[in-house]
């Protein structure tokens, strides 16, 4: 049976038991129950969790653009998954960029077929797999859309979003989590998905701000969140439905699950003390944004991370990432003064960057992670680097030729009058709100 | 007939109304308004983004009552919504040339 995705942190941390001969596959049944619930709780992050985080950071005109694009891209890219998309990235194709085409429409797929975890001969069922990695392409083009909000073309975030998991995201994946990936097979770190959901989206949501430029007003007009509630209650459900994510990806319920849940609560907690600190010293008052960014960029940062480093080490993890992902939207986005308007690169993209390269440094035994007494911190962090780079340089080139070409065909940005009425009225012909 | 227009702070409209109706004040319209006077804003920052907000919100009462009642409503509001901090609001006193009553018809004083 074709060894399945998901074990790239095997390749790191080699404790694969040598004779892997052809055993027994064994599947648990609560392993099937866990991995069901986690991904929903996947899909609950998306709505309403994700889409209420970005609904609320955006003015009371543009609430509901930003929930149904949420909604749109995540039902667009469920279709897509199961058409060719799970086919693109786990189609059993041994090429080191993409999965071939030898499971369109699931093709061959049935409800006995299993796929591999990460103890030898335990199997989960295919199906489970496949709507679990589902969840993971539909939250990602979804992340991005925070970067362009109140004035993308609805088309053409569609469009966009369709043409970015077919070229960026489907390949990266297959390049991170198959065995013949070209990125698992230089040992690269990554549990659950630094690389492959949150750097991918960072850098297109970086490009897309940089293309797409700024609201009209910006700098100058009074562009406030519109409900720091709902915010708030978003990024509750992130964090809640992060455990499915974070602890999913383990694919079994079992220690190697409960190492990553630990660590999904202490990094995120580490890292709102941090951000919230910082700010209580900076600028006199700890802010409520603030500890909800601090809290998704912990997020962010240990997810690459969940399963091979220790509890403390997360603390220590999220706390910089924090901080790192703190100067960049408070200063860094200043000084360059692009409008990525909820901050999709400064929290994803480097909250990504620096998970990827911490769980290089944290996985280390000396730090309390799970590494061998082999692991190397220096090494690891190379070939953390690499995934890094390679997966930039992919999505950033595939992100720019596909805004490029989605303006040529359709037109990025509504007309100044649109913006100004907001995306509601002009682009869907309703209001979040009546008084 | 006097038409008295006051802003004040909004925490202050209970009372208001309570020494209003003291005095024999019989209705009052009530508003949420933004406004500035000698009162500056504040600012406000959103993940290091700042915006200054100018205009401070306040509530403004409209009250009609008979020209003999309107120095004690001036002084009613004064007394209560005075905290001695710049912001405390303003009171506006205007001539009121007719006031109806929809439902009967009356006009004048007895519409008030």
């Amino acid at each position: 049976m074709r060894v399945l995705a998901g074990a790239g942190f095997l390749a790191g941390i080699a404790s694969v038991p040598a004779a892997a001969q052809e055993t027994v596959q064994v599947m648990d049944k609560g392993d099937v129950a866990w991995m069901m619930i986690a991904t929903i709780l996947v899909l609950f992050m998306i709505v309403p969790g994700l889409a209420l985080f970005y609904g609320g950071l955006v003015r009371t005109k543009n609430m509901l653009s930003v929930l149904m694009q949420c909604t749109m891209i995540a039902a667009m890219v469920m279709v897509i998954w199961v058409v060719y998309g799970y086919s693109m990235a786990f189609g059993g194709g041994t090429g080191a960029y993409w999965g071939g085409l030898g499971k369109v429409f699931l093709a061959g797929v049935t409800p006995d077929s299993m796929a591999a975890t990460f103890t030898d001969g335990v199997v989960i069922p295919e199906y489970l797999f496949i709507a679990f990695q589902m969840t993971f392409a539909a939250i990602t083009p979804a992340l991005i859309v925070g970067a362009f909000a109140e004035r993308i073309k609805f088309s053409a975030v569609m469009l966009f979003s369709a043409l970015w998991v077919t070229v960026v995201y489907f390949p990266v994946a297959h390049m991170v989590w198959d065995a013949s990936g070209l990125i698992f097979n230089i040992g690269a770190l990554d549990f659950a998905g630094g690389t492959v959901v949150h750097i991918n989206a960072g850098i297109a949501a970086l490009i897309g701000a940089l293309m797409i430029g700024p609201r009209i007003g910006y700098g100058r007009d009074m562009m406030a969140p519109h409900s720091m509630t709902l915010t708030l209650v978003g990024a509750g459900i992130l964090w809640v439905g992060w455990f499915g994510f974070n602890a999913g990806s383990n694919l079994e319920a079992n220690g190697g699950a409960t190492l990553a849940m630990i660590n999904t609560f202490t990094a995120t907690a580490g890292a709102i003390l941090a951000w919230a600190g910082l700010e209580a010293v900076l600028r006199g008052k700890a802010s409520m944004l603030g500890a909800a960014s601090g809290m998704i960029s912990g997020l962010v940062a240990v997810t690459p991370a969940a399963g091979s480093i220790g509890p403390v080490g997360a603390i220590v993890l999220g706390a910089i990432a924090s901080g790192v992902c703190y100067y960049f939207v408070a200063v860094v986005k200043a000084r360059f003064d692009y409008d990525d308007s909820l901050d999709v690169f400064g929290i994803h993209g480097i909250g990504g960057i620096v998970g990827a390269i911490g769980t290089g440094i944290f996985t280390s035994p000396a730090l309390g992670g799970m590494g061998g007494e082999d692991f190397s911190i220096a090494s690891q962090v190379v070939i953390q680097a690499k995934a890094v780079g390679i997966t930039v340089i992919w999505c950033a080139i595939g992100s720019a030729v596909l805004f490029k070409l989605v303006d040529l065909v359709l037109g990025l940005r509504v007309d100044v009058e649109a913006e100004r009425l907001g995306l509601d009225v002009s682009s869907h012909g309703e209001s979040a709100y009546h008084s | 007939m006097k038409y008295i227009i006051a802003a004040i702070k909004p925490y202050k409209l209970d009372e208001v109304r309570d020494a209003l109706t003291a005095i024999g004040v019989r209705g009052m319209m009530v508003s949420e308004v933004k406004g500035f006077g000698s009162q500056s804003g504040h600012t406000e920052i959103y993940r290091g983004a700042e915006y200054a907000v100018n205009f401070v919100p306040k509530l403004k009462v409209e009250i009609a009552v008979p020209e003999a009642l309107a120095d004690d409503v001036v002084d009613a509001i004064r007394k209560v919504a005075k905290t001695n901090k710049i912001g405390d609001g303003k009171i506006f006193v205007l001539d009121l040339q007719e006031a109806l009553r929809v439902r009967t018809g009356e006009t004048g004083e007895d519409a008030l």
